[in-house]
C-alpha cells in the first residue's frame, strides 16, 4: 500500500522565547515492510544539526531555532510504501539487544496489576502465541476511551482504570511482557485512517515484543492486531518518552501550547 | 584477633631502603617543630580553599581534608610493575567498553554474563554502535589500589567515568616542596606537576574529526554547590581551559558552542564533570538543569566529543569488577599483572549463603556505592550492625558485592602521639587518549582512626603526598 502522510505539529508560546531545541525521530525505519519514496521534515525557521542512526536503528535529527520566537512548527510530509508482515520487523538493522529492553521504567513498572494480568494468561512454550495472548489480555483489560489518560499516566494506572489510549495500551502490553521474561519496546508511528473505513489515530503507538527465533513482532493491543501496511513505523524506545518522534525544549517562561495536524491517507491505486 | 599487616617503612624491624632518607627527617624533627609545620600546612589548604564536601551528617558541609606530611615512598621498581598493571587494565576497560557497546564479542564468547552488561543501570542504549574518537570510552581511569605486602598489590575498584581527587595529588605535592624544600633536594623525586598538560593533550588528542586545527576543550561542571567544585575549577586553571556550568554552552548546527564576550565560540571536548543522566534533558532525565540540551544529538553524529563517553560507567560497576581479569586476557591476550580482590556477587545463591555465613569477617559493598557509604565492614561492626546489614543484604542480595577484610599495608602517620602505622590505599590516575600514560604519583588516602580500614574521606579518611623515587 502506498500511504501519503502529512503532519504538522506547532508549539505556541504566550511570551517570546530565547529559543528551541529539538530532537527529531520523524523518519519512517528501514525494513522490509516499509519503502520511503519521498520524505521532508523540516522545523521552520530552524537550522538542521546532527543526523545519524542511533543503535536501535532509528535515525535521528537534531534542530535548533533561534529566538526571539513564539512559535515552533515541525512539518513533516512524504510517501511510503508498506508491506504487510503480519507486525514481523523483518530486514531491520539494530545494535542494542534484545536483553537491554528488559529493564522498567516509570510508565511501564510492574506493579501487582500488571504482574497479575500477565500472568493470568495461561503459560506457553510458543513465545509468538504468548504474546499474542499477551496483547489480547491488555487489549481486554483497556477499554479505547480517549481523553481520560494522560501523557504522564502509568501502565498500572490506566490497567485500574481500565480505559485508556494506544499509549496505555502500548504501556501495558510492554510491562506484562517483561514480567514474563520478554523484551519488549515502545513503537511511535502512523495507522492510515482510512484505509478500513474506520477512525483510527492518525498518530499511533503500538508494542513490539522480542520473540527467540523471530526477531521483534509489533503488537497493536489498542487494535488487537499486528501492525500491518496501514502502519508506519518511525522510532522506539523503552517507554512513551524515549520513542517520542519529537523531544524538544525551548528556554523562556513561556506557557506551551501543542496543535497537531495528521493525516495519513492511503494513494489512490 | 590478631592480623600481620604490612608496613611499608619498617620490615622485621628494619628501616625499607625508599623510606631510609625519611627516617632521619622524622629522627631530627623536635615534637615543636612538628606541630609548626601541620599548623602551617592546614593554613595553606585553607587559603587554598581546598574543601570536600560531607553531607549526611549536619554542619557546616564543607571540611577541611586532613593532610598527613609523612609522605608515602614507592621504589622506581615497585612504580613500574603499578605503572605496568594500572595502564593494562585502562586499555582493558576501554576495549571492553568499545566492545559492548558495538558487536559485544566478549558476550558472545561466554566470557562475561549478558545480564550483567545489558541489565545494568549504567549501560546506555544511547551509546550504542556510536564509536567515540579513537574508541576511547573513558580518558581518566582512576584505578584504586591497596597492598598486603612487598609485592602484593590488588586492586579494590575502577573509577571510569569521572574519578575525583587528583588535585590532592597536585596539591599535596605543592604543599611538601613548600614546607619541606630540603627533602625534595635530598630525594631523587619524579615530579607529578605535568598532570594537567597531559590531561590537557589527552582531551585535545581525541577531538572529533570535524575539529580543524587546535582543539578547544572545556570543563563542564555541575557549578559551585558540587562536592568537587574546587577541583573542577583548579583543573581548568592549570590546564588553561575554560570552566563553564551547562548554561554557558548551547548547541546549532550540528556543534556546541560556548558563550564569550567575544561572541559564541565553537567547543570540541567537552570534559564533563557531571552525571550521564544530567548531560541532555532531551536524551535522559528531561528535567535536569545541569546539562546541555541537544547536546547527545551533536556528540552521536560527530560534532563534539563528551570525556568520558556517555555509558562509560557500565565498566567500573562493583559486579563488572569481577570480570576485569577475564577482560585482560581476551582483549589484551596478557595475564593480568595487578590482582583483583576475591569478590562474592551475592546475587548468586551459593555466593549469598557463603556472605550470609561469614558477614563478621566480611567487606560488603553495595554493587553502585561509593564513598564509603552503605558498607560493612564485618571485623569492625557490633552484633546490632551485622544484624541490621543482613536484613537489608537479604532484601536486595543482587544489590550487594563481598571481599575478605584485606589486610590494608600501613605507613607511618603523625597523630597526636607522634608516629604510628595507619592504613593506606593509593588512587593514580591513568589517561587515556593517543596515548596511555600515567604520572609517576597518585592519591594515597589514608584512615586517620587507629586500626580504621576505611580511607574515604567521608568517613574521617586524610591523605597523604606519594612519591616514586627516580633511579
Amino acid at each position: 500500500m502506498i500511504l501519503n502522510v502529512s503532519h504538522t505539529t506547532t508549539y505556541n508560546y504566550d511570551a517570546p522565547m530565547r529559543g528551541a531545541v529539538q530532537s527529531l525521530r520523524l523518519f519512517p525505519s528501514r525494513f522490509d515492510g516499509q519503502k520511503v519514496l519521498d520524505w521532508r521534515v523540516e522545523v521552520e525557521g530552524g537550522l538542521c544539526g546532527g543526523s545519524f542512526r542511533d543503535g536501535a536503528g532509528d535515525r535521528v535529527e537534531g534542530w535548533s531555532v533561534r529566538g526571539p520566537l513564539t512559535q515552533v512548527v515541525v512539518r513533516v510530509a512524504g510517501q511510503v510504501e508498506t508491506a504487510d508482515l503480519a507486525g514481523l520487523l523483518r530486514g531491520h538493522r539494530e545494535q542494542v539487544p534484545p536483553m537491554a529492553y528488559l529493564c522498567e521504567t516509570l510508565p511501564t513498572r510492574a506493579e501487582p496489576v500488571l504482574v497479575d494480568l500477565a500472568r493470568s494468561v495461561p503459560v506457553s512454550a510458543d513465545l509468538l502465541d504468548l504474546a499474542h495472548r499477551l496483547a489480547d489480555a491488555v487489549g481486554a483489560a483497556i477499554v479505547y476511551r480517549p481523553g481520560v489518560t494522560h501523557a504522564h499516566t502509568t501502565a498500572a494506572e490506566a490497567l485500574t482504570l481500565g480505559e485508556g489510549v494506544c499509549q496505555d495500551h502500548a504501556h501495558a502490553l510492554i510491562a506484562c511482557a517483561r514480567v514474563l521474561d520478554l523484551p519488549a519496546r515502545y513503537v511511535s508511528g502512523y495507522l492510515s485512517a482510512t484505509s478500513d473505513g474506520i477512525a483510527h489515530e492518525a498518530a499511533h503507538a503500538w508494542a513490539e515484543i522480542h520473540v527467540a527465533g523471530l526477531g521483534w513482532v509489533g503488537f497493536d493491543a489498542a487494535n488487537g492486531c499486528c501492525p500491518d501496511d496501514r502502519y508506519i513505523r518511525l522510532a522506539s524506545g523503552q517507554d512513551a518518552r524515549e520513542a517520542a518522534p519529537i523531544r524538544g525544549i525551548a528556554q523562556g517562561i513561556g506557557v506551551e501550547r501543542l496543535d497537531v495536524a495528521v493525516a495519513v491517507d492511503a494513494a489512490q491505486q | 584477633m590478631a592480623t600481620e599487616y604490612f608496613n611499608e617503612m619498617y620490615e622485621a624491624g628494619a628501616v625499607r631502603a625508599p623510606y631510609a632518607r625519611l627516617e632521619d627527617w622524622t629522627r631530627a624533627m623536635p615534637a615543636e617543630f612538628r606541630q609548626m609545620k601541620q599548623a602551617e600546612a592546614e593554613a595553606l589548604f585553607r587559603r587554598i580553599g581546598i574543601t570536600f564536601a560531607v553531607y549526611g551528617e549536619g554542619g557546616d558541609p564543607d571540611r577541611l581534608i586532613p593532610f598527613d606530611m609523612f609522605p608515602r615512598v614507592f621504589t622506581q621498581s615497585e612504580w613500574r610493575r603499578l605503572e605496568r598493571g594500572v595502564k593494562q587494565r585502562a586499555r582493558a576497560l576501554n576495549a571492553f567498553l568499545l566492545d559492548v557497546y558495538g558487536r559485544g564479542e566478549i558476550i558472545r564468547a561466554g566470557r562475561i554474563p549478558a545480564r550483567l552488561v545489558y541489565q545494568n543501570e549504567a549501560y546506555e542504549r544511547a551509546a550504542a554502535g556510536f564509536i567515540p574518537p579513537r574508541g576511547v570510552y573513558s580518558h581518566i581511569v582512576g584505578v584504586d589500589l591497596v597492598r598486603t605486602g612487598p609485592d602484593d598489590f590488588f586492586v579494590l575498584e575502577d573509577n571510569c567515568r569521572t574519578p575525583s581527587g587528583v588535585s590532592y595529588m597536585l596539591e599535596n605535592r605543592e604543599i611538601m616542596m613548600r614546607m619541606f624544600p630540603a627533602l625534595f633536594r635530598e630525594n631523587r623525586i619524579e615530579p607529578v606537576d605535568g598532570y594537567p598538560d597531559l590531561l590537557r593533550r589527552t582531551l585535545a588528542s581525541v577531538a572529533p574529526a570535524k575539529c580543524g586545527g587546535e582543539p578547544t576543550v572545556v570543563i563542564l561542571t555541575p557549578g559551585h554547590f558540587n562536592s568537587a567544585y574546587y577541583e573542577h575549577s583548579f583543573l581548568a586553571d592549570l590546564m588553561g581551559v575554560e570552566l563553564v556550568e551547562g548554561a554557558d554552552l548551547f548547541v546549532e548546527g550540528g556543534f556546541v558552542w560556548m558563550r564569550t564576550t567575544e561572541g559564541p565560540k565553537r567547543v570540541d571536548v567537552i570534559y564533563r564533570r557531571i552525571d550521564d543522566a544530567f548531560l541532555d534533558p532531551l536524551c535522559f532525565r528531561p528535567e535536569s538543569m545541569l546539562g546541555v540540551p541537544g547536546l547527545m544529538d551533536v556528540y552521536r553524529s560527530g560534532g563534539v566529543t563528551i570525556c568520558s563517553a556517555p555509558g562509560s560507567g557500565v565498566a567500573d560497576d562493583k559486579a563488572i569488577y569481577t570480570y576485569v581479569p577475564e577482560m585482560i586476557r581476551f582483549y589484551l591476550g596478557e595475564e593480568p599483572v595487578l590482582q583483583n580482590v576475591p569478590t562474592w556477587q551475592c546475587g548468586r545463591t551459593d555466593d549469598l549463603k557463603y556472605v550470609v555465613e561469614n558477614l563478621c569477617d566480611l567487606v560488603v559493598k553495595e554493587v553502585h556505592g561509593s564513598g564509603g557509604y552503605g558498607m560493612l565492614v564485618g571485623p569492625r561492626s557490633t552484633s546490632e550492625q551485622i544484624e541490621g546489614f543482613r536484613a537489608r543484604l537479604l532484601a536486595d542480595p543482587g544489590n550487594y558485592i563481598a571481599q575478605p577484610t584485606l589486610a590494608l599495608s600501613t605507613t607511618p602517620t603523625f597523630v597526636n602521639e607522634g608516629i604510628a602505622p595507619r592504613h593506606v590505599d593509593l588512587r593514580p590516575y591513568c589517561l587515556v587518549g593517543e596515548r596511555v600514560e600515567l604520572v609517576p604519583g597518585g592519591l594515597t588516602r589514608v584512615a586517620l582512626t587507629e586500626g580504621s580500614l576505611v580511607v574515604n574521606s567521608s568517613q574521617g579518611g586524610g591523605v597523604k603526598d606519594t612519591w616514586v623515587l627516580a633511579e
